[in-house]
């Protein structure tokens, strides 16, 4: 007997029956490319503008702000290199009809967000395109709103933080970082379209604020407008939904260019023939949420029992991230004389599946930037395990994991014996 | 990504433990990048062949490629003369271990440092 318990949701889920069933028929049968005028065409546009509609409902937006992309990869790397591609060209019109050109764009962001968010935020700066500041958490995991406010300067153009932290699972205040920036923009009553010749350009463009929402959407109300943000980025494959397909809302009249050059889908913003089957897989993934909501509560009561188990019956364990402000899936614990390579496939072994910020596991051999972030030290980021849990997750597969887990971490802690008590001896 | 033969030396490290007043040990690695070894020596004197290492054991914190080096290296040592055992190389663990991935590598050199250290505090303490 093999038994398979899947404890990784935050990497990706599985896509839910529903959902597959209403993609099914538009790989073969309803095939066409929504870019075209014909009937085959029409029958793919409409499946995609009822995902559209469907995804608009669950942010509380407009249809027309809602732009899909290959994932939250892209939808980041278009919220960010897009508002300051935007910035960048309106400096040069500006420039060109004879006005002083503005400095540098500054952009604020967090330190432990995903790396899709901090690579593109570097490579900006790399390009010497936009100056960034990057704002720790605090030892619990979340961001302080204060100390986002403290960052913002005259050229701030945009603020991204993201909703859950993907690794820890903690929640981050963005309703309060929402509150801060209105105020913030509401200073300078803001024409944004038609910025005024003689101000400054900060007070023509107002702040942006960007929220990485992939690991949110299930979980948390991700209506834009109560969150105040004016972009938000999610993917399919993190709410059973397909992989491969994601979303970005941009708020009407937000300043925003393109990054990817083609034709003229998605009202211009992301060229590219739409990924029709996806896209409807994405729309019935975020239409069945609500359909989840008493499955939450479930949710958080596994969660607290196995953070509970695992504190109370396995010695030298910490829970990494805030207790309370912490998503309802997600549990990640240092165990101290492990390593978290090892861990992950011993329990690999056993058919537990989970992950770890361990450098070993990383492929750059570099330790988790989150768990850095928090200011641990590196040789204590290395034994961390991430276990995340899911709407198909039962009591008895955690009962079975964490006796397995018991196992694992005394096997583990043998191999491993007196040796780094020794090398600090040697090294004393 | 890893060989069976890392994955049945990972899960079922051979000699692994501590060796009470060893004649050698050695500690390679470092807490910092998350790899620590410790290679314990117990050394006997053949007539004919000289110097041999007859018992050796490891401690090691670290990952499955880290254990599964360590666990070679001690099958690899075990018997030998100290100047056979000297000439263990890493790619004599790698190889024996059917490969290791490319970023992996620098584990089995760590084993085969470690037996070296092991030998070396040997001779020094003699």
């Amino acid at each position: 007997m093999s038994i398979k318990i899947y404890l990784d949701y935050a990497a990706t889920t599985p896509v839910d029956k529903k959902v597959m069933q209403a993609m099914l028929p538009y790989f073969s049968d309803r095939f066409g490319n929504a870019s075209s005028l014909h009937s085959f065409g029409q029958e793919a546009s409409q499946a995609v503008e009822k995902s559209r509609k469907q995804a608009a409902d669950f942010f509380g937006c407009d249809s027309e702000e809602i732009i899909f992309t290959s994932g939250a990869t892209e939808s980041n790397n278009l919220a960010i290199k897009g508002v300051v591609k935007a910035y960048r060209s309106a400096q040069q019109t500006l420039g060109v009809s004879g006005r002083q050109v503005s400095q540098k764009p500054h952009i604020v962001t967090t330190s432990f967000e995903h790396h899709c968010v901090l690579d593109a935020c570097k490579s900006l700066e790399k390009e010497n395109l936009a100056e960034v500041t990057y704002i720790n958490p605090k030892k619990d995991g979340v961001i302080k709103a204060a100390d986002i406010k403290k960052a913002i300067k005259k050229n701030t153009i945009l603020i991204s933080v993201m909703c859950v932290n993907n690794e820890i699972g903690t929640v981050q205040p963005i309703k309060e970082i929402g509150k801060i920036v209105k105020e913030y923009n509401s200073q300078f009553k803001i024409q944004n379209s038609s910025p005024k010749a003689d101000q400054p350009m900060a007070e023509k463009f107002k702040i942006l604020l960007h929220t990485d929402a992939t690991q949110a959407i299930n979980y948390f109300d991700c209506n834009v407008d109560k969150l105040g943000v004016d972009l938000l980025s999610m993917s399919a494959h993190k709410i059973y939904g397909p992989k491969g397909v994601g979303a970005l809302y941009v708020r009407k009249g937000t300043n925003i260019a393109r990054v990817q050059d083609g034709g003229g889908q998605e009202f211009g913003k992301r060229a590219g023939t739409l990924n029709v089957p996806g896209i409807v897989g994405l729309g019935a993934a975020v239409a069945e949420i609500k359909n989840q909501k008493s499955k939450i509560k479930i949710v958080v009561s596994l969660r607290d029992y196995l953070i509970k188990k695992i504190l109370k019956e396995i010695p030298d364990v910490k829970l990494n991230g805030s207790k309370v402000k912490r998503s309802p899936n997600n549990a990640n614990f240092s165990f101290k004389n492990v390593e978290g390579e090892s861990l992950l496939l011993m329990l690999d072994a056993e058919g537990i599946a989970a992950s770890t910020g361990s450098a070993c596991s990383s492929g750059s051999l570099r330790p988790s930037h989150v768990l850095l972030s928090l200011g641990m030290k590196p040789e204590k980021t290395h034994g961390s395990l991430r276990v995340t849990i899911g709407k198909y997750t039962t009591r008895k597969e955690i009962d079975i994991s964490i006796s397995k887990l018991k196992k694992i971490i005394k096997q583990l802690r043998e191999i491993s014996g007196n040796v780094l008590i020794d090398y600090y001896k040697k090294n004393d | 990504m890893y060989s069976k033969k890392v994955i049945e030396h990972f899960t079922r490290p051979h000699n692994q433990g501590a060796i009470e007043n060893p004649d050698g040990v050695g500690i390679v690695g470092n807490p910092v990048c998350g790899d620590l070894m410790k290679i314990y020596l117990s050394i006997k004197k053949d007539a004919k062949r000289g110097e041999y290492i007859k018992d050796i054991k490891f401690e090691t914190l670290g990952c499955a490629s880290a254990i599964a080096t360590s666990s070679m290296i001690t099958d690899l040592a075990k018997g030998k003369t100290l100047a056979e055992a000297k000439k263990i190389s890493r790619d004599n663990v790698a190889d024996a271990l059917e490969g290791l991935p490319p970023i992996k590598i620098h584990c089995s050199n760590l084993a085969a440092d470690g037996l070296r250290e092991a030998i070396e505090d040997y001779e020094k303490k003699k």
